[in-house]
């Protein structure tokens, strides 16, 4: 099935400005769309971050600007306890779906999937143009919500009903600023959706003559278990939201039970369930994770292959371990509602899967360490971005072993040990896995080279940093420091607030080190030394393109035929130590 | 250059980090769980410990091992070299040790959590009423005659110190029950928490018993613990709540049982 569709030209070369730069067909166009986006939303929610630490540990520090932004909110630039929530809320949402979902799933796999499978587009041009334009639609949505007069939403990125459902009588922002968050997150899921259909129906549909699944490199098949799962997750994801929006402003009660007194307003509802929206919300919530990390995931894999020179122990496991990871997802969401009041054996059944996704996680961790061993591995930017990938993957994975188990989550739920936890698995290490990418495709989408010295910087100021900041967050955990507090007023936080200052010079000086990154981004896309065609000397078809950036059918009208697996990498050829997907040469004996 | 700058750097964070797990301090701040003043949290310390020395052997264990292989392998040029065994022991000890690992910790961590969770309240336990509300707990004991009175949600006035919605004219079981802002308790005696809340939803969390829940509106839930040291300790809400969220908090007084007796009674008379 998939040669005979595979070299369908789906649209002509763009010729107004408008459909080149702007509502573009082209993936590769589409792709940068998202990765600016996500840029414009990891700088923002950044920004946020900056103020809160600043805030928490010197709170009656003006904040520059800030004041202009919300007068109500941050009176004379200083932080009120409402605004601060506000912000983590922003932070958390635009975090969560605008950069972590966008910038290694939407924004590369969009650009590289078509590519890497010998297809001149995504399988629908249109849908893929609106699923970029929808998420625009939903950060506009969403970023409004800054600006109306009761100020953004602050019951945080997971909403959890009945403060999110009520309405204004829970306080400032519960009113149209949650409504516009409710109305972004369903907004978004619907671009997601749309996606997600892309990417299964591109991957299974148009690969190229001679490109089986399993000749796919890793990353593409991340890029596909990911959709999967996306396209099962906000699914959940899409009703709740509907439901949440069908409360505040219908007056319905999903989640809202009935008898609650809120700021003395007795409230008009019955019969909902609080409960019900943590289960929805979960249930979408944690695959969430594995669709940040999954990406990253092959990202790593794809460029520490062809870094390290030779293949990796075992492909084929690394792939079925993803998609284990992918189906555990599932069944695990409860893990985040041990003590939310659900029935107490309910902890032990989630507690278990939960336990056992650390198995295909340590396994995939094991493959990479092995397959470092006795490689030849280049060290550039992209191949240290990969193994400071491992390295947070192992720290953040770890402490996920504490909060697997319902009894240690009892003393440790709710602290900055949690914070601690997803900040560097699914954050920290996520974005890594974008660094990576970024350092190694960017001579494929600009047709130069960025600075491996910068990138180098870059690099360790990012692991020192990034460490400085959320290995302290464990130990306030373990002293119990309780997450989400605008100022720590409790006898028992006061003597922590050392570890918090430590911990915002170390955030001023991480977020400081990535203006390096944008520098580096900007210069070398306008200056940097011409990229070669395959400056990796890496195997997989993105690499035999005409052209560096590739032009709009992607292969130049040429139709690609794949004769190897994207892993012959340490053997002789004529082209030195690897031979490309696309050549029918045989691999000679290994040197 | 730079593969081995990064073997060195990530075997010192991996170290750095430790240190902390093993003093107990960091940057002057003690960062560990308070002493347990709680009957079932001994259980919950010694699995966050064991949990403690596996989780942070692995830390240790695979960054170690990662700046090791990386070392090696920066800049080699050599022949390249295939890791003994390939990837068959690997994945094999991944499925034994990890796999056993979770079994053994998931079936022993079950008990503490069933100490907590799985036994109701023994019938002598004291109840002890607690709501939540934005941006305060209050706790309500049943007074002489041992009965609480029923809640009437619209009859919330806090203007009128009427916190939980009582009907004292129409409900005779309410006319003697004790409302309080602190919770005091008497010292190895059961208590039975029985929470609900008012309005959205809160936690309960209290470090050195070693108890976290959180109230969900609309259900009425229960928590029962036996506090083991006199002394005064605080409560925080831990399910975000809204502005005052960080300020939401009370206190725990746990008290000998003469010293709560005569507290009840001096309540009672007011």
């Amino acid at each position: 099935m998939s040669e005979a569709s595979a070299h369908v030209v789906h649209h002509g070369p763009p010729t107004s400005f408008i459909r080149k730069h702007v509502f573009s067909l082209d993936h590769k166009v589409i792709g940068k769309q998202y990765y600016a986006l996500a840029l414009v939303a990891v700088f923002t929610g950044m920004v946020l971050s900056w103020i809160m630490r600043i805030h928490l540990v010197w709170p009656n520090a003006p904040i520059p600007l800030l004041g202009l932004l919300s007068k109500v909110g941050a009176p004379g630039g200083i932080v009120t306890p409402e605004y601060y929530l506000s912000l983590m809320t922003m932070h958390g949402t635009l975090m969560v779906f605008f950069v972590l979902t966008n910038a290694p799933f939407a924004a590369f796999g969009n650009y590289f999937l078509p590519i890497q499978i010998g297809a001149e587009d995504m399988a629908f041009p249109r849908f893929n143009m609106m699923s970029f334009w929808t998420t625009f639609i939903a950060f506009c949505i969403l970023v409004a919500a800054f600006f109306v007069p009761d100020g953004p939403p602050l019951s945080g990125w997971t909403a959890y009903a009945p403060l999110s459902a009520i309405g204004k009588d829970t306080g400032p922002g519960e009113g149209l600023g949650q409504t516009l968050w409710a109305l972004s997150i369903f907004v978004f899921c619907i671009a997601s959706l749309l996606g997600s259909l892309n990417f299964i129906a591109t991957t299974l549909d148009l690969r190229t003559k001679g490109m089986t699944l399993a000749r796919m490199p890793i990353v593409s098949w991340a890029w596909f278990i990911t959709s999967c799962i996306a396209l099962l997750a906000f699914a959940v994801l899409l009703p709740a939201c509907l439901l949440l929006i069908l409360d505040r402003a219908a007056g319905t009660s999903f989640f809202i039970p009935s008898g609650l007194n809120v700021s003395d307003h007795l409230q008009p509802h019955q019969g909902g369930s609080p409960l019900l929206w943590q289960h929805l919300f979960w249930f979408f919530g944690h695959p969430e994770v594995y669709i940040a990390i999954l990406p990253a995931i092959g990202i790593v894999s794809h460029i520490l292959i062809c870094n390290m020179r030779k293949p990796m122990l075992s492909h084929k496991t690394i792939i079925y371990c993803m998609m284990g990871i992918g189906f555990l997802s599932y069944m695990v969401w409860g893990h985040h509602m041990f003590l939310s009041g659900m029935n107490p054996f309910s902890a032990l059944v989630f507690s278990f899967p939960t336990l056992m996704i650390t198995i295909p996680a340590t396994i995939m961790t094991l493959i990479w360490l092995g397959s470092l061993y006795g490689s030849n591995l280049r060290i550039n930017s992209a191949s240290l971005f990969s193994i400071g990938f491992i390295s947070m993957f192992v720290s953040g994975g770890v402490s996920g072993f504490f909060l697997a188990q319902p009894s240690i989550d009892i003393y440790l739920h709710a602290t900055y040990f949690v914070v601690g936890h997803f900040h560097m698995v699914m954050g920290v290490a996520a974005i890594m896995g974008v660094f990576a990418g970024t350092y190694f495709w960017f001579p494929k989408m600009t047709g130069r080279m960025m600075s491996e010295t910068l990138g180098k910087w870059h690099f360790f100021f990012t692991l020192i940093g990034t460490y400085a900041i959320f290995m302290p967050f464990h130990y306030l955990g373990l002293a119990g420091n309780v997450r989400r507090y605008s100022a720590f007023t409790d006898d028992f936080l006061v003597p922590l607030i050392p570890v918090h200052k430590f911990i915002t010079y170390a955030a001023l000086f991480t977020g400081a080190a990535q203006l390096i990154f944008i520098f580096n981004l900007i210069y070398s896309r306008f200056k940097g030394a011409p990229a070669p065609d395959n400056p990796w000397e890496c195997t997989s078809l993105e690499w035999s393109t005409p052209s560096s950036p590739p032009p709009f059918d992607n292969f130049g009208g040429q139709h690609l035929v794949v004769y190897h697996d994207p892993h012959q990498y340490g053997v002789k050829s004529s082209t030195g130590d690897y031979l490309m997907q696309t050549s029918p040469e045989r691999a000679g004996e290994t040197p | 250059m730079s593969g081995k700058l990064f073997a060195v750097v990530v075997i010192l964070i991996a170290l750095a980090s430790a240190v902390p797990i093993v003093t107990h301090t960091f940057m002057g701040a003690t960062v560990a769980p308070p002493p347990d003043i709680s009957t079932h949290g001994a259980e919950i310390d010694k699995q966050m410990d064991e949990t403690m020395i596996e989780a942070g052997l692995s830390f240790l264990a695979a960054q170690i091992v990662l700046g090791i292989f990386v070392w090696g392998a920066a800049g080699a040029k050599g022949k390249l070299k295939n890791f003994p065994g390939g990837a068959k022991y690997l994945i094999l000890a991944a499925i034994l040790l990890v796999g056993a690992e979770a079994i053994a910790l998931g079936a022993i961590g079950s008990k503490a959590w069933a100490k907590v969770y799985f036994q109701p309240a023994s019938a002598d336990a004291l109840p002890i009423q607690v709501q939540a509300g934005q941006f305060a707990f209050y706790f309500r004991y049943a007074g002489p005659d041992g009965k609480f009175g029923a809640l009437h949600p619209e009859k919330i006035d806090e203007g009128n110190s009427n916190f939980f919605g009582l009907d004292p004219e129409n409900d005779i079981p309410a006319r003697d029950d004790i409302q309080s802002g602190e919770l005091v308790v008497p010292v190895n005696k059961e208590i039975h928490l029985m929470m609900h809340a008012k309005d959205v939803g809160h936690s309960f969390y209290v470090r050195e018993l070693r108890i976290q829940q959180d109230f969900v509106p609309g259900l009425d839930l229960s928590l029962h613990f036996t506090a083991t040291k006199i002394g005064k300790y605080e409560i925080v809400c831990t399910q975000l709540c809204g502005l005052g969220h960080y300020n939401m908090k009370a206190y725990i007084n746990v008290m000998s049982q003469d010293d709560f007796n005569a507290w009840l009674k001096s309540q009672s008379n007011t």
